[in-house]
């Protein structure tokens, strides 16, 4: 029996603002509870809204960068339910005229093709604040600085059919918003949080029942909560029972998913027109500036990357699609003078270590210009490719410039010939068994037979050799025997 | 002193004739004296008042100030003011103190005046009556067995006693005129969008508007001055420059055309507020206003709409009062839940709750389309019908309520009825459009109103036809039996 | 239209009002009224009208994205119910 996963996901994103989308009230993360949730924040009596222009610019972009048809006139409308980090008792949205009306996004599979999923439409909203179950004499405690910071919830459509479709779906957006300026794309701090709609079915049936795993604010969280849901449906399903449209809450400490509400426990949320906005009207004129402003899109640069640095189409994706990642690789690669060499360094020992360690490349703590002082040794030979990588552990250890720990840990390559042709005189002098036998060896088998020798020569000095001239004068000298 | 209209109390601080502290005294003290009988005022606020007066004084002494520099006025308590508790005449609200102020308390301070209090006022400013008031019902200075209609019912009552020469108020469906009218006072509610709503409490966001109450049309004219503007706090306010209302005052009225509508005068209307409303149009063609009947088809479904507009939008409009960060919290909540149902349910009236429901049903899973969609369809063809009008009006005029005052508990068990008393105020809020009501005649002793609709800010020649009236008339300066 | 006791105690709860046994009688009868009132609206053909949400048609004006807002949480957590360590607190929230 094959099943097919069906996936949609809703993505909120906070915009990169100075200010709330309806308050002149600061977004800055990290700040002592309620000291940034003004009258209208908290709500107030008598309190209204005005909205932000920035929230709409960034909205706009969002939608010329996936080419979406865009809503030139918008509206905002109030999704009503009682919660404590909601402090007007409803929730300022956009239901039936969005921003961002249908658009479209490529992502790029493992198998190096292409799959587009479609965007429903994107949406302006407010955020909510935060309730803190520490526990306060057994009372939540409210923070409401984040009430009132602005989203665009990106809709797709249910085009996705694995877990990896998912999470490469959801880093393109991630790497899209954070490209364009719109979104600073840390995760950690919530900048963006999926909800995942996950349904399964028989080839060729119909669509299942979907449930939504809400509150997800990882790749790697998403990917466990839709394996886990697909195994969960599928079980109930040969198990004969049936899966129940619900949401799901995901706990990210304890990775498992559980049931908040069914369909049946759905809040009426009583939509309609929030009577203290109007209608945001923009014109074609607003929307083609806001196109002329975009940034170079991580699509644009993958090809530039590959047809001015001459990358591989694979390296090119890895590094253009970030923007972060993108500037770091372009800043190594001009300053080190070698595009490929840059780009094998952080799509490799880099990029392993930054995702062993958990950390974003804005945080690395080997900057790009480190790096490439380190690949200028490599080029002009004083380390190899393999004492580079210890320098670069080093490095990364915060043990300081490259040039320093060559010195310090005495990495400098041997490439003085005449020391190199000792250390070859001296070790064909003492293998004359194994001289002997490459000797008498079939031409075609001698290559192989060098590698005894190499080894021989890089023990005697200590690792230190460099291994193409050593390749060369071992030749040299064992083919002038023959 | 207390007889002096808004505009001779400016024009004798300015020529010296008394102090505004004199002033601020004379009527502290009327208040204290006399309110118990009225119940018209929910927070006095006697020290501020003096020392606004003090600072009003200092000022005149010091160069040339506005007109309403050192008079005093009462704010409804649906103003916030800062550092002034301001319950919006709710159980709910009774112990919010404020920590900012509205922009019509503002923009008044700016000008000068001195606020001798709050006024009392139905609950969130829903009832018609001033029965709704947690601080209990104001009664109407002409018959204190009367209400003074609401829910602007302590502005209105406040200055037909003679407790304020005027007051700030609130307009929803007719929370301005009909009080106004009951209690024999002006009153105008602007056109939406006019006066700023950034710090009035809000009932119905799209119909709520706030306005000038005051004995006569030239004192209303200089409130409006004050209050009115834009504001960019209020994504609903009007960038529009405000004209001096009080410029055109006494310009000649000949050739306006004036539309009466024959469905204000139809059936429920008391046959004696007829007389005294066609008595007044009479008085404005005498001086050379054109009288036109004209038809505004769809009145009668102003009142439906307005019920299903109206509760939709207080429903959301009141979920912020859940016991959390302000206001009333019931003791030792349960959990939750427990907290956001006892508190509103403790701390809201039973008029407030009942349109909360009727609001969350409009709006719930199915309904939406029938009635909240509806209804703001009908919106539109209310507005329509007054849009065609003005092609062939000036400006609309009828009367402000079928009734005069009726006594307390008359439409108690009847809600439906007490809606019905707004029904000729009721269409100007949904169409936006601004309406006053000024004093008109005395039916049963008790005074009822002339209504006034304009077109689209046309607020000046409203004023201009009020004043013109009020130049010929002597009803906005009767006093109620027994107020000396 | 009309509502009864079931639905009054639905809505009661998606507004968060308690409705007391002895109420709901009372509460569903006044609102049946006033719903009858309501439902002379669905005699009007109303095909093709848009609904008016604003009676000027105005369109939303903007804000410049600049901090306008200085912190005051003093004074707005002297009038609440209940704080600690700034911030609000209120019964605990289980979801």
């Amino acid at each position: 029996m094959t099943w097919e996963t069906v996936i949609g996901l809703e993505i909120h994103t906070q915009l990169a603002t100075k200010t709330k989308i309806f308050s002149g009230a600061s977004t800055e993360f990290g700040a002592a509870p309620n000291t940034q949730a003004c009258a209208i924040d908290l709500a107030m009596p008598g309190t209204l809204p005005v909205l932000n222009a920035e929230a709409v610019r960034m909205a706009v972009m969002f939608g010329v960068a996936i080419d979406a048809e865009i809503g030139l006139i918008s509206s905002f409308d109030r999704k009503n339910y009682f919660y404590p980090d909601l402090p007007k008792g409803y929730q300022t949205t956009q239901l039936e005229r969005p921003i961002v009306l249908e658009g479209a996004v490529d992502i790029q599979l493992d198998d190096g093709s292409t799959k587009t999923v479609r965007i429903h439409h994107a949406h302006l909203e407010e955020d909510a604040g935060k309730s803190l179950h520490e526990d306060f004499h057994g009372m939540s405690g409210i923070d409401l600085n984040r009430a009132g910071t602005p989203l665009i919830e990106i809709v797709s459509e249910p085009d996705m059919n694995s877990p990896e479709e998912a999470v490469a779906f959801a880093k393109k957006l991630h790497a899209l918003v954070v490209s364009i300026g719109i979104c600073d794309g840390e995760m950690a701090q919530g900048s963006m949080r999926f909800d995942v709609n996950v349904s399964v079915r028989k080839k060729g049936e119909e669509l299942g029942t979907r449930t939504e795993t809400k509150n997800l604010n990882s790749f790697r969280f998403m990917e466990r909560a839709i394996v886990q849901e697909v195994e969960r449906q599928i079980d109930l399903i040969e198990d004969g029972g049936k899966v129940k449209q619900e949401t799901r809450l995901y706990d990210g400490d304890t990775h498992t998913a559980r049931s908040m509400r069914s369909k049946e426990e759905a809040n009426d949320y009583r939509y309609f027109p929030c009577p203290d906005l109007l209608p945001v009207e923009i014109d074609q004129a607003y929307v083609d500036a806001v196109r002329a402003s975009l940034p170079e899109l991580p699509e644009a640069r993958r090809a530039r990357f590959t047809d001015s640095y001459e990358l591989s189409a694979y390296d090119a994706g890895v590094l253009a699609d970030d923007v972060a990642t993108a500037a770091y690789f372009e800043t190594t690669a001009s300053q080190c003078g070698d595009a490929k060499l840059a780009a094998n360094w952080v799509t490799g020992e880099l990029a392993a270590r930054l995702n062993s360690d958990d950390v974003l490349i804005q945080h690395c703590p080997v900057s790009a210009e480190q790096l490439a002082a380190l690949i200028a040794r490599i080029i002009d030979k004083t380390i190899s490719n393999k004492m580079a990588r210890e320098v670069f552990g080093a490095m990364w250890e915060g043990e300081g410039e490259p040039d320093a720990i060559i010195e310090a840990r005495g990495l400098k390559q041997v490439s003085d010939s005449g020391a190199i042709e000792g250390m070859v005189d001296e070790v064909i002098a003492s293998s004359a068994k194994q001289v002997e036998n490459y000797r008498n060896a079939d031409e075609a088998k001698r290559p192989k037979m060098l590698g005894y020798f190499v080894g021989q020569i890089m023990k005697a000095s200590k690792g230190q050799a460099n291994p193409q001239q050593v390749n060369e004068v071992l030749l040299q000298k064992l083919n002038a025997l023959l | 002193m207390h007889n002096l209209t808004l505009a001779e109390l400016s024009a004798g601080l300015g020529a010296g004739e008394f102090s505004s502290v004199e002033v601020t005294r004379h009527f502290l003290a009327r208040i204290k004296r006399l309110d118990a009988n009225y119940n018209s005022f929910i927070t006095i606020t006697e020290e501020q008042a003096l020392a606004q007066a003090a600072v009003a004084d200092q000022q005149r002494a010091a160069g040339s100030v506005p007109a309403l520099c050192g008079v005093p006025i009462a704010h409804k308590d649906i103003f916030c003011t800062d550092g002034v508790r301001t319950s919006c005449g709710s159980k709910m609200l009774d112990n919010f103190v404020p920590p900012y102020s509205a922009t019509v308390v503002e923009n008044l301070a700016a000008a000068g005046v001195v606020v001798l209090g709050k006024t009392n006022m139905d609950e969130f400013a829903m009832g018609s009556s001033n029965e709704t008031s947690y601080y209990g019902p104001v009664k109407n200075p002409w018959h204190t067995d009367c209400v003074p209609g609401g829910s602007s019912g302590g502005s209105a009552a406040a200055i037909a006693a003679r407790l304020t020469p005027a007051a700030t108020a609130t307009d929803t469906g007719g929370s301005i005129r009909q009080p106004a009218a009951l209690c024999g006072i002006t009153g105008l509610k602007p056109t939406y969008g006019r006066v700023s709503r950034w710090g009035m409490i809000a009932f119905a966001s799209s119909l709520d508007q706030g306005g000038p109450m005051a004995r006569t049309a030239e004192d209303v004219a200089l409130m409006l001055n004050q209050m009115a503007g834009f504001d960019n706090k209020d994504s609903t306010s009007i960038e529009r420059d405000v004209p001096d209302y009080t410029a055109n005052l006494n310009q000649d009225i000949s050739g306006l055309t004036i539309g009466v509508p024959e469905e204000y005068f139809g059936e429920g209307l008391n046959p004696l507020t007829e007389q005294a409303t066609r008595d007044a149009l009479a008085e404005l063609e005498k001086q050379g206003a054109k009288l036109k009947s004209i038809s505004l088809p769809h009145s009668h479904l102003s009142v439906p709409a307005y019920y299903v507009i109206a509760p939709a939008e207080a429903s959301a409009n009141l979920s912020r009062f859940d016991g959390s960060r302000y206001g009333y919290r019931c003791e030792n909540p349960a959990d939750l839940r427990d907290m956001y149902m006892r508190s509103r349910s403790e701390a809201f009236g039973d008029e407030v709750k009942r349109r909360i429901l009727i609001g969350a049903y409009c709006l719930s899973a199915g309904y939406y389309d029938a009635y909240y969609n509806k209804a703001m369809q009908v919106r539109r063809l209310i507005k329509e019908d007054f849009v065609s009008a003005f092609n062939d009006v000036d400006m609309i005029a009828g009367p402000t309520c079928p009734n005069p005052a009726f006594e307390f508990g008359a439409k108690g068990d009847d809600p439906v009825a007490m809606y019905l008393e707004d029904i000729y105020t009721i269409a100007t809020n949904l169409a936006g459009l601004p309406g006053m009501s000024l004093p008109c005649g005395l039916v049963d002793d008790k005074p009822v109103g002339l209504q006034l609709i304009g077109n689209y800010f046309d607020e000046g020649r409203m004023l201009n036809v009020a004043h013109r009236y009020q130049q010929v008339s002597d009803w906005h300066s009767r006093c109620a039996p027994g107020i000396d | 239209m009309s509502i009864d006791r079931a639905d009054i105690e639905k809505l009661g709860e998606l507004a968060r009002i308690h409705i007391s046994d002895e109420n709901a009688q009372a509460s569903a009868k006044s609102i049946n009224e006033v719903l009858a009132l309501v439902d002379q609206l669905q005699a009007v053909d109303t095909t093709n009208i848009e609904p008016m949400a604003n009676p000027l048609g105005a369109r939303q004006r903007l804000r410049l994205d600049e901090v306008s807002e200085t912190n005051r949480r003093e004074a707005f957590q002297a009038i609440a119910p209940a704080t600690e360590d700034g911030l609000y607190l209120v019964p605990k929230v289980i979801e």
